[in-house]
């Protein structure tokens, strides 16, 4: 359980971090989701401690992660930037951070194992290949048998099966009743795994739903429906939270509000033979482009001086 | 991990299995900075290279004095001034430069490889990892230190016999100025675990403590006559000196006060290092 409660950074004139308000609940896999530069490295370094807040404050279950007796237990990080020395080991790397705790030998060379990092334990860390390093950064995470695993963007510069690896690992961890929060600037990479999303976008809160409901938001599901007789199709479908819109003169129709199901079902019972009846999800990523679309940081296009110019003043 | 063994008593209210119960103590930190420092190379060369100069100086420049004396070339005053003691403690000055530098990677070679991170997400509370790095440190230097400086020390007893500069473990301040000298080597490691903690750089670390250690006192030297022989004496390097130096005048400070002096600058090197440690972010 991780709570933020108006929680503030800034850097002098910039703030990267604007009075956030969220939770993240155990046994579910959170999503931190938000364009580069919306604070969301900045928020998961003040989880642990490694940056104060210039105000407001957030808890790890129900206490300042520094105020634990075993803090390793209770929040394992991987956090963005690599965080080992080149020179030392894996296996040193890990035994030193367990020496800390009073972790044992063995817990060490369960979690080198649960990486897959047997082979390469006694190589020099500087060595690695950034999929290897994510892997030991996640070792380390899961060191202390924590109860939340917090990964900053872990897919970021991973193979297929280094991205396959994570989603499996993230979705095992919450079945186990861990509170999981990964953050990303994906939403695709996100939506596979995560059950709720908190999405930020330059420092500010821009949403706190579950995946479904932001589907929904952004439109819900569109069932696109090809008939003999659109008109008569639509006066059979009308009804209240239906919403049904077409060209005149085209067989096509685009119903929301009611299921490809419903839509076949009803034209059957009233003889309109149908040619094509396709649903189609709104795509999620057009869904988070649409909500962060004001807090991107950096456009593409040439609109974004004007852009800038507006939210800095 | 899991236990596997069923618990027909379990409370409803903790359906998940019994996790071990860890926790940070000081020892535990302290345990963990040692198995750190002993688990890198440059720890390793940068030791021995501070027990070659302790030793393999004290025998040269031993050996010169000696040579020179059998030839009975011409001496300056500092050599022809030399006594065992202070020709063993020739490598000091290398000795030093080894011992501070690996003080500063310590600290600073967190920062600058990002370990830090990981060191401080364990350690939370952060001042215990600053106590444990400065306290097994100054241990190790102090240990090799004393090694290399009765090695020395002994080796030039015999290669000095029968010459003026001829001492033995039982001569006067022979014993004291050894362990004077092994704990000065010591401080100057804490100092340099100091300055990379309160700097985060290496290099910075680095040129800070060669500075105060070698330039300080050529800078000072160019101040008014008076104002150089109040403030001279109470300078890291010639208070260090006083700890080892066999012969003391009006213009240095006794044994005990260098070592006060000395451990004055400690401290505040340790202070700030502390203050910058708990106040700033990683």
């Amino acid at each position: 359980m991780i709570e933020a409660h108006q929680l503030t950074k800034r850097y002098g004139e910039k703030t990267a971090v604007d009075r956030l308000d969220f939770t993240v609940k155990p046994g579910t896999v959170t999503g931190f989701l938000g364009p580069n530069g919306a604070g969301k490295s900045t928020t998961m370094r003040m989880i642990v401690g490694l940056d104060a807040p210039t105000s407001g404050s957030v808890r790890v279950n129900g206490r300042r992660y520094a105020e634990h007796a075993a803090p390793l237990q209770e929040v394992g990080a991987l956090l963005e930037a690599r965080s080992i020395h080149p020179g030392r080991t894996a296996f040193n790397h890990l035994l030193a951070q367990a020496h800390t705790h009073g972790i044992p030998r063995r817990r060490v060379e369960e979690v080198i194992e649960l990486t897959g990092l047997q082979s390469v334990a006694k190589k020099r860390a500087g060595a690695f290949s950034l999929g290897m390093g994510q892997r030991l950064g996640i070792a380390a995470a899961l060191l202390g048998d924590p109860a939340t695993v917090m990964l900053d963007e872990p897919v970021n510069g991973l193979d297929p099966e280094g991205v396959l690896w994570i989603r499996n690992l993230l979705t095992s961890l919450a079945a186990e009743g861990r509170t999981v929060f990964v953050s990303s600037h994906l939403m695709s990479e996100v939506a596979l795994v995560a059950d709720h999303l908190i999405i930020v976008g330059r420092g500010r809160l821009l949403a706190d739903t579950t995946v479904q409901e932001l589907v929904r938001q952004a439109g819900g599901d569109i069932v696109k429906v090809v008939s003999a007789d659109p008109a008569k199709l639509r006066s059979v479908l009308a009804g209240t939270g239906v919403e049904i819109t077409g060209r005149s003169g085209s067989e096509e129709l685009l119903v929301t509000g009611r299921t490809a199901r419903e839509i076949g079902t009803a034209a059957a019972e009233h003889g309109i033979a149908l040619y094509e009846l396709s649903p189609r999800t709104v795509s999620l990523e057009e869904a988070f482009m649409d909500l962060t679309r004001d807090a991107v940081e950096y456009h593409g296009t040439t609109t974004a001086p004007a852009e800038t110019l507006r939210s800095a003043a | 991990m899991s236990t596997l063994a069923p618990s027909p008593a379990a409370p409803a209210a903790d359906a998940r299995p019994a996790r071990p119960a860890y926790k940070v103590t000081a020892a535990r930190v302290v345990r963990s900075e040692w198995a750190k420092l002993w688990s890198l190379r440059s720890t390793w060369i940068t030791l021995g290279l501070a027990l070659v100069f302790l030793i393999a100086f004290g025998l040269i420049a031993a050996a010169q004095f000696k040579s020179r004396l059998d030839s009975g070339r011409h001496m300056d005053r500092d050599f022809a001034d030399a006594s065992t003691l202070s020709l063993s403690l020739f490598g000091t000055n290398f000795a030093q430069l080894a011992l501070g530098v690996l003080g500063v990677l310590i600290a600073a070679g967190e920062y600058s490889t990002g370990m830090i991170r990981s060191t401080l997400a364990a350690v939370p509370r952060r001042l215990p990892v600053l106590w444990a790095k400065a306290g097994v440190y100054a241990v190790i230097a102090l240990v090799l230190a004393t090694v290399g400086v009765f090695a020395a020390f002994l080796t030039d007893t015999g290669i000095l016999a029968g010459t003026r500069a001829a001492m033995t473990l039982s001569s006067a301040g022979a014993v004291r100025g050894l362990f004077g000298a092994s704990v000065y080597l010591a401080l100057v490691g804490v100092i340099g675990v100091a300055l990379g903690a309160l700097l985060r750089s290496v290099a910075g670390g680095i040129s800070v403590l060669v500075a105060s250690l070698m330039l300080v006192p050529g800078l000072v030297s160019l101040l008014p006559t008076d104002w150089q022989s109040h403030l001279s004496p109470y300078l890291p390097s010639h208070a260090g000196e006083a700890m080892f130096a066999l012969h003391h005048d009006t213009t240095t400070l006794s044994p005990t006060a260098g070592l006060l002096v000395f451990l004055a600058w400690t401290v505040l090197a340790l202070a700030g290092a502390a203050v910058r440690l708990v106040r700033s972010d990683v």
